[in-house]
């Protein structure tokens, strides 16, 4: 056999941005050993993720697709996109968690190390072209978050949250191997290209345990992004992980979970368009009518957003449905806008806490807007953008994929977002009715950092400003998946 | 070759499982109906080499164990790796000495983590 072709070093090329992210791991890691100042670690965590969209930006062009390692690494524009989403994420959980994990006194360097590792594990997702690469970032990304959301190591709460989701993961891994073992069965090969071929080519997409494989992928991806009914894990998860890491959580698995079933539905599993939007289909509507409804019996705050976090993953599956490059763009866009307003929203949860006060339970926002007028205000843009309502981002999200919806002619899907929306809104506005029409409590003491402002800053000015001029993010996704 | 797989040559396979299955049983069940049963107490205690057993089998030991057997698992992992690679190094060359220095040294980062850590310290 000769390796000569496959493996040479100007091809590990495309790879920089995850190298990049893997040294500032590793470099964190080991300078957790002999730095004391945790915050250093912080500022090079994020000066590392900078270098890497430097590297993401610099080498390849959004238009440009190429692949590498005996085609099983991917760099496109779709990889690309989802990279950026990942970058975003991991650079605002820093921001929000500086001060946040010293009052949890969980400060730690792994925590930094980890968070580039899980992002690691993303990207490597985002550009599997094979399904044991897709399966091998799955679990980097996996155990790097298992190890997070048990990061309190005192607190029983979050001991149960890393279990459960080590055993739910573990879990849903096993489906993955075995709906990837069933596709090889069949086709031979693990290759996304090669799959979609072979499909065609052997005329089995219409075979059963073509179907079968299918399904077990779906179920896989499923539990990364929380549908119902595999989204058990989440409220607990999110409620006993640290409230930095349930935002970071909330966001880079689901977007990563996302970039995968897009790739792997719409790139391997064309041909059986059909088949997975009509499973699909009943998932979406029970994930948007379980996370809205179930949302509004909560009383704490975190787990309220975990369920909202299960019924946006209701909402962009609707472009996935559609099965067009329209739809996914719709649903692409959609993960860029929840991202800012899920990580705005959770920075404010984040800047309740403060020594000896949790902060977590809706009660604790009322008269809000008397103790801290701007705080507030801010948290209100955070919660109109979530229930969809203009200008914000969320609206324009939701306009779209509820477009796409109808363009696909799934009318009654439309409805049913629509409705459930309108339920939703509930629940998100009592959090802006508590803190607009009742009297404060007790004097609520915010803790203020200038990395928190900064990424308060950053998710508002986004929030608004893609509300407004939505053309601007549309055309990027556009342009960088349509390639 | 992709594409040259079909489920039906597994079938040799399906056939094995059912005859493992068989004798498995088969001879469990066989000895179940034929052996006579008289059991009294010194047949029925566990079989300590002829000694009298002594004590419960299920004793508590040291969550210690479990960080040295996790960090075994890994730099066993390490060394399973070490083997292919050093069969086919004149093939993979430069290249994969390269690589393989790059694995060891990203296990050696692990290494100083943990030891720095005090996970070899017994006490």
């Amino acid at each position: 056999m000769d390796f000569g072709a496959g493996f040479s070093l100007i091809d590990i090329r495309p790879l920089t941005p995850e190298i990049t992210m893997i040294c500032t791991g590793l470099i964190l890691l080991l300078l957790d050993l002999v730095v004391k100042k945790k915050e250093a670690i912080a500022v090079l965590g994020i000066i590392g993720t900078i270098v890497a969209i430097f590297a993401t930006y610099r080498l390849y062009a959004f238009n440009e697709t190429r692949s590498i390692f005996l085609e099983m690494f991917a760099l496109d524009g779709y990889a690309n996109f989802f990279k950026i989403i990942f970058y975003i994420n991991v650079i605002l959980t820093i921001c929000i968690s500086f001060r946040y994990m010293k009052i949890e006194k969980a400060s730690i360097g792994e925590y930094y190390a980890l968070l580039m590792f899980a992002t690691t594990g993303m990207m490597i997702m985002a550009s599997a072209a094979d399904l044991i690469v897709l399966y091998l970032g799955l679990e980097l990304m996996a155990l790097s978050t298992y190890i997070l959301a048990g990061l309190m190591r005192k607190q029983r709460k979050s001991n149960e949250a890393a279990l459960k989701y080590f055993f739910l993961g573990a879990f849903s891994s096993a489906f993955l191997l075995y709906g990837i073992s069933l596709t090889f069965g069949l086709t031979g090969t693990t290759n996304i290209q090669d799959i979609a071929g072979l499909v065609s080519s052997l005329s089995i997409a219409d075979n059963a345990i073509m179907h079968l494989a299918v399904v077990f992928l779906i179920v896989a991806f499923g539990f990364k992004i929380a549908l119902v009914p595999f989204h058990m894990w989440a409220p607990d998860v999110y409620e006993g992980a640290p409230t930095s890491i349930t935002a970071f959580m909330s966001v880079g698995p689901k977007a990563a979970g996302f970039a995968v079933l897009g790739r792997v539905l719409f790139e391997a599993f064309g041909d059986m368009q059909i088949m997975w939007s009509s499973i699909l289909v009943p998932l979406s509507i029970l994930t948007m009518a379980v996370g809205s409804i179930i949302a509004l019996a909560q009383t704490n705050i975190k787990r309220m957003l975990a369920y909202s976090s299960v019924a946006h993953a209701g909402y962009i599956l609707l472009g996935i449905i559609a099965g067009t490059t329209d739809g996914l763009i719709s649903s692409v866009n959609y993960l860029m806008i929840y991202m800012f307003m899920n990580m705005g929203a959770f920075a404010i949860v984040i800047m309740l806490r403060s020594e000896g006060f949790q902060g977590e339970e809706l009660e604790d926002y009322k008269g809000l807007a008397k103790t801290n007028p701007a705080a507030a205000a801010l948290m209100l843009v955070f919660m109109f953008s979530l229930t969809g309502i203009p200008p914000t981002a969320g609206f324009i999200g939701k306009f779209y994929v509820i477009m796409e919806a109808i363009n696909a002619g799934d009318m009654y899907l439309a409805i049913t977002a629509v409705v459930f929306s309108v339920i939703s809104a509930f629940f998100y506005l009592r959090v802006v009715m508590y803190m607009y029409m009742n009297d404060p409590k007790e004097t609520v003491i915010l803790t203020k950092s200038p990395s928190m402002t900064f990424a308060l800053a950053l998710t508002t000015v986004m929030v608004l400003v893609l509300g407004v001029f939505p053309s601007v993010l549309l055309n990027l996704v556009r342009s960088s998946i349509i390639s | 070759m992709p594409g040259s797989y079909i489920p039906t040559d597994y079938f040799p396979v399906a056939i094995v499982i059912l005859i493992a299955t068989l004798i498995g049983l088969g001879t469990l069940l066989l000895g179940l109906v034929v052996r006579p049963r008289r059991p009294y107490t010194q047949k029925l205690s566990p079989y300590e080499s002829g000694n009298p057993p002594v004590g419960e089998p299920r004793t508590e030991f040291s969550v210690k164990f479990y960080i040295i057997a996790m960090l075994f698992v890994v730099f066993d992992v390490e060394a399973v790796f070490l083997y292919p690679w050093a069969v086919a190094y004149d093939k993979l060359g430069m290249f994969g000495f390269v690589e393989m220095m790059l694995f060891i040294f990203i296990l050696l980062v692990g290494y100083v983590y943990v030891w720095k850590k005090g996970a070899f310290n017994w006490e």
